[in-house]
């Protein structure tokens, strides 16, 4: 069709390239609509600013909204920790020994594309990509309290799901007694795997009952986003009730087994870290005690450190789980 | 270089870098800079700085002969005080920030965790070395008696570096610990060596 002008705008060899009056005026109110419509949007954001305020996202990685979680125990109130503190004071020994050093060097860590192998005594092994597993199930927020083995805690507003729900999926033999956790070991993206300190891969592992437990969580993002890499991106591990070490972070293989798997920090030293490590106050770790803990960013400099909780306080949903079990010798 | 140790300014200045550590420690505490884990960070820092400050001491000997430099022996008493500072403040933030100053469970503590031990041993030693670094105190003892009594710095830095060591066996994580043995064990090693070596220049 010509374009026409001012000159000869009205005038039209065909009247079919005339557009008829309700056509015209229906795609006004079309437009007028859709302008309301993105006005409105805006204004329902700004209406649910305070709603917002309340679990600000930090705004540094991709958004991975969740749920709130109807798991017992999984929405503590405490307050959660700084998430500055949360992703600048890590252990995640690939990158370095010192809590530094995961959040300088992990930008090297390559979260995609990432697989997750699921193999050993399971009826459906096979690898799963990211996004497969991220649609799994629905993505719940839970706010668990961390404890470090080293005598210090956070409290962690996770994204993630059950990680029996994979378990259903995969289907474990009867024979499966233990799920084995194998991380990422890759000396080109992490700089520290040339130092000896652990045997590498750093592996961990739970009984398939722990595994199954609706608080053991399979976590994929914090503080509404995607995992930063320094605390373990892409997919991890967060078994609240344990000390942080068995949790273990940028998983690339489950594996279920028979046998009681041999784990890194148990292979490290075997009297300090037993494969259980349930958080627990009465038994103290060879070289400190356990006892209490210092909560990072709450407890004042001259503040005495607060008592640790058997089970990082999940007793009630946990204990079961260990029921006639002597905790001092299964440390 | 010699001139320069021997200006009245020397000494004073020395002393204030000595407590530049300590100004940083306290600015950052002050400014909450001292990362996610602000009482860790000053005891381990305490820490640090007592080990640099036993290496600097145990260093002031060797270089001065080494270098011929005499004028170097003047920094030697303050240098060690300095050591024995730090491993106070190293002492004090361990009992203040971990424990709360609860003298009941310090004590539990140190007698419950070998490396407790050996760190609250180590600073029991420098204890009488720090307290007999007077004049006064030197011509108390008599100068055979005073440099027999000061020989325990060499029972000193060994257990100073099994504390760190075991402290850091948790991190397993041992790099560190080994530069500090390196440069201690040289020290060491080089009194030995200038032990069992005849002087050959007479007057030195």
């Amino acid at each position: 069709m010509p374009i026409r002008d001012r000159r000869n705008g009205f005038d039209h060899p065909h009247s079919r390239d005339i557009t008829p009056q309700g056509v015209y005026e229906s795609r006004r109110r079309w437009l007028t609509l859709l302008a309301t419509g993105a006005a409105g949007g805006a204004l329902a954001a700004w209406a649910g600013r305070d709603a917002l305020a309340q679990a600000a996202r930090p705004g540094k990685l991709a958004p991975l909204p969740g749920v709130a979680s109807r798991v017992a125990g999984a929405m503590t109130m405490e307050k959660s920790t700084d998430y500055q503190d949360a992703t600048s004071y890590n252990n995640f020994y690939e990158f370095g020994t010192r809590k530094s050093d995961p959040a300088r060097n992990a930008h090297t860590l390559v979260t995609s594309p990432w697989t997750v192998e699921i193999e050993g005594l399971v009826k459906k092994p096979g690898k799963m990509g990211l996004d497969e597993l991220l649609k799994l199930a629905p993505l719940e927020d839970r706010v668990y309290r961390l404890r470090c083995v080293e005598g210090w805690s956070m409290v962690i507003p996770w994204v993630g799901y059950s990680l029996a729900e994979l378990i259903k999926r995969v289907e474990p033999l009867g024979s499966a007694k233990f799920v084995e956790f194998v991380t990422l070991a890759d000396p080109r993206q992490m700089p520290d795997l040339r130092s000896g300190v652990l045997d590498w891969p750093y592996t961990e592992a739970l009984r398939l009952d722990e595994a199954q437990h609706p608080l053991t969580l399979l976590a994929f993002g914090m503080y509404g986003e995607v995992l930063p890499n320094q605390n373990g991106a892409p997919v991890r591990l967060v078994v609240p009730w344990k000390y942080g070490f068995k949790s273990a972070k940028s998983i690339v293989k489950i594996r279920f087994v028979e046998r009681e798997p041999r784990t890194a920090w148990n292979k490290a030293a075997a009297n300090e870290y037993g494969f259980y490590s349930n958080v627990n106050p009465e038994v103290d770790h060879p070289r400190w005690s356990q006892a209490t803990e210092r909560r990072i960013g709450e407890d004042g400099l001259f503040a005495k450190k607060r008592k640790t909780l058997l089970f990082n306080g999940y007793e009630a949903q946990v204990g079961q789980l260990y029921a006639g079990m002597d905790l001092r010798k299964n440390f | 270089m010699r001139a320069l140790l021997l200006h009245p300014a020397a000494k004073p200045v020395v002393f204030v870098l000595c407590l530049l550590p300590l100004a940083y420690l306290v600015v950052g505490a002050a400014a909450d800079s001292l990362g996610a884990n602000p009482a860790e960070a000053l005891i381990r820092a305490a820490g640090d700085w007592t080990l640099r400050f036993l290496c600097l001491t145990l260093a002031v000997t060797p270089l001065r002969l080494r270098t011929r430099t005499p004028q170097l022996a003047r920094f030697r008493r303050m240098l060690g005080l300095f050591t024995f500072f730090y491993a106070c403040l190293h002492l004090l933030a361990y009992g203040w920030l971990d424990m709360g100053l609860d003298v009941a469970d310090i004590g539990r503590d140190i007698l419950k965790r070998p490396f407790i031990l050996v760190g609250f041993t180590t600073w029991l030693l420098l204890l009488p070395l720090a307290l007999t670094s007077s004049n006064a105190a030197v011509r108390a003892l008599g100068g055979r008696a005073w440099r027999a009594l000061h020989r325990l710095v060499y029972l000193i830095a060994p257990l100073a570096l099994l504390h760190f060591f075991w402290m850091r066996s948790g991190k397993n994580d041992f790099a560190e610990v080994g530069v500090y043995a390196a440069i201690i064990g040289a020290l060491l090693l080089e009194r030995l060596y200038r032990y069992f070596t005849p002087r050959t220049v007479a007057g030195v």
